[in-house]
């Protein structure tokens, strides 16, 4: 049961999307998600829309992927369309007793419904095409200039490395636990809610007690290699900018210049 | 010999910390020894006995209360040359999930290398040299879930050689292992002793591995009992069952037989030699009969 959980949603892969600076992928997912949120009319959204596609199909991980994470968030998607087409005020296109439904409405519906998607299957695609790792390495040199206001950087990527790790670990001591509970007639299946939560009890707190003494058994080891904090440390692994990052950055840039002249002199229907 | 000393440890002793009004319990009582340059040295004693605490003052995670440690002429109580103390002697311990630190083999290995602040190449040409040395190149891109124990201690034992010591320090590296990841382990030991001259000192209560050693220091109740060769220590059955400690089963058997008044040499300690004298009397009675 507890094997199932994935962390990261990392979908391995040789396509030129997983080949990409994890920091390049990090700077053009927060540049396509302005775009996202820059583009005020259907068509331009739908140059955003187009985009993401081609990302998608540059990866080369199946499509059946897009929907699965936009499963989750469907309820939201329908929620907001919702709210959108009832609640917008404007020209009514459609009434029937109180409920009046208007063209703006339903456009901003349509819109927003496209925005989320993209925004979603966009970010996603970043998780699928990039290891944990690759992206707590990348997030550390991205946000190295942040350590002249004292966040300390280091100490935080090192952290969610050592979580990393330690995830298929503690998922491993849980079971084990959990056998030697049940062995000892502890019962996790039946009774409520709260009767449940209880029976975690006898789980969590051997689990707690057994990760604090790794973590100080891991501390004298990390010692005994000299790590005292990211002051002069050095990286075997060098991230290096090579020209398939600059082509994705301008291909990035080129859309989103697509989106601010299709704003400006696109069309001037379906917009907001 | 004329080696000098590499590790000295003078009259040292040390109590942990305790609380106000406890009386603190000496873990260490005067603790006199001295380790040569390339020697391969087994640390026995029951739980308890201190011989943890005793390895932990070779690379200065301890700092003994009375007496000194020097390393390579180095006092460990110098704050100021801790990490040159800690690359001349790296420790590897006894649960190998809590030692290795990234997602990946080769990064785990670089680890302290990083930390030394060494070039990003060199960096990498040591990873690569450490992980062949102990056999686990083709391993280098895999999770450390992936790996067996005895693997896992390969990488841990792989990160400390990365660092070039002069000296190995393992706390009881096979305590946690099956027997096939046990034999890994140690067989890798001796290879750093005897092919890359690495002084290696090896905590366990394991006496077959101890009997592997060139040098056998029994520390009890925080002193030293005996200190010597394993065929002088093990050769003394008496004195170590007093002590609460086993004798490896080879010199059990050896020390039973020559009470039975059979001719066995005190020098028998490995399986290979046990079975070539026992051979060799088992021949002599068919003949005799």
């Amino acid at each position: 049961m507890l094997k199932d959980i994935t962390f990261g949603q990392y979908f391995p892969g040789d396509s030129i999307i997983h080949r990409l600076d994890p920091r390049m992928k990090l700077i053009l997912i927060i540049v396509y998600i302005v775009l996202l949120f820059v583009a005020d009319g259907l068509f331009s959204l739908l140059i955003g829309a187009a985009m993401g596609i081609a990302f998608y199909a540059l990866s080369k991980l199946p499509w059946k992927l897009v929907i699965k994470c936009i499963k989750p968030i469907m309820p939201i998607i329908i929620f907001t369309a919702v709210l959108n087409i009832f609640f917008v005020e404007g020209d009514p296109i459609f009434e029937w007793k109180f409920i009046s439904v208007s063209g703006k409405g339903v456009l901003t519906a349509v819109l927003m419904c496209i925005r989320i998607i993209c925004l979603i299957a966009g970010s996603s695609l970043l998780t699928y095409t990039t290891t944990p790792i690759a992206l707590t390495d990348g997030l550390e040199r991205l946000m190295k200039p942040l350590q002249k206001i004292k966040v300390p950087v280091h100490e935080l990527s090192m952290m969610m490395t050592i979580a990393l790790r330690f995830i298929p670990t503690l998922i491993d001591e849980t079971q084990k636990i959990m056998a030697a509970q049940k062995a000892r007639g502890a019962d996790m299946e039946s009774g409520n809610i709260i009767e449940k939560a209880k029976a975690l009890i006898p789980i969590l707190i051997p689990l707690f007690v057994s990760a604090f003494r790794r973590a100080d058994e891991l501390a004298l080891a990390m010692e005994c290699r000299c790590y005292h904090g990211g002051e002069g440390r050095t990286r075997m692994k060098q991230l290096k900018l090579t020209a398939k990052d600059f082509g994705a950055a301008i291909f990035v840039a080129g859309g989103f210049a697509a989106v601010i002249l299709m704003n400006m002199f696109g069309p001037e229907v379906f917009r907001l | 010999m004329s080696k000098k000393s590499f590790i000295e440890a003078n009259r040292i002793s040390f109590s942990y910390p305790s609380y106000e009004g406890e009386i603190p319990s000496l873990v260490l009582d005067g603790i006199d020894v001295s380790i040569e340059e390339g020697e391969f040295v087994a640390v026995l004693g029951h739980n308890g006995s201190g011989k943890s605490t005793l390895a932990k003052h070779f690379n200065a995670i301890l700092v003994p209360t009375e007496g000194s440690v020097s390393v390579s002429g180095i006092s460990t109580a110098e704050e100021a040359r801790l990490f040159e103390i800690r690359q001349e002697v790296g420790m590897v311990f006894q649960n190998p999930d809590n030692q290795i630190v990234a997602t990946i083999i080769e990064e785990d290995v670089a680890f302290a290398l990083e930390n030394l602040g060494v070039p990003p190449a060199e960096i990498r040409e040591r990873v690569d040299d450490a992980l062949r040395k102990v056999d686990m190149y083709d391993y280098r891109l895999h999770a450390p879930n992936q790996l067996s124990g005895g693997q896992k201690q390969r990488i841990a034992i792989a990160g400390i050689v990365a660092m070039r010591p002069k000296c190995v320090v393992l706390d009881e590296p096979t305590a946690m292992l099956d027997p096939k990841g046990r034999r890994e382990v140690m067989k890798t030991v001796k290879q750093l002793n005897k092919e890359l001259g690495i002084t290696v000192v090896i905590i366990t209560h394991y006496m077959d591995e101890a009997a592997m050693c060139d040098r056998v220091v029994v520390v009890d109740d925080g002193k030293i009992i005996m200190d010597s060769t394993p065929e002088k220590v093990f050769g003394n059955v008496e004195l170590i069952k007093e002590r609460g400690l086993d004798v490896p089963q080879v010199t059990e058997l050896c020390h039973e037989l020559r009470k039975e008044g059979i001719d066995i040499p005190e020098s028998v300690l490995t399986e290979e030699e046990c079975v070539a004298v026992l051979e060799n009397l088992l021949k002599g009675g068919a003949q005799n009969g």
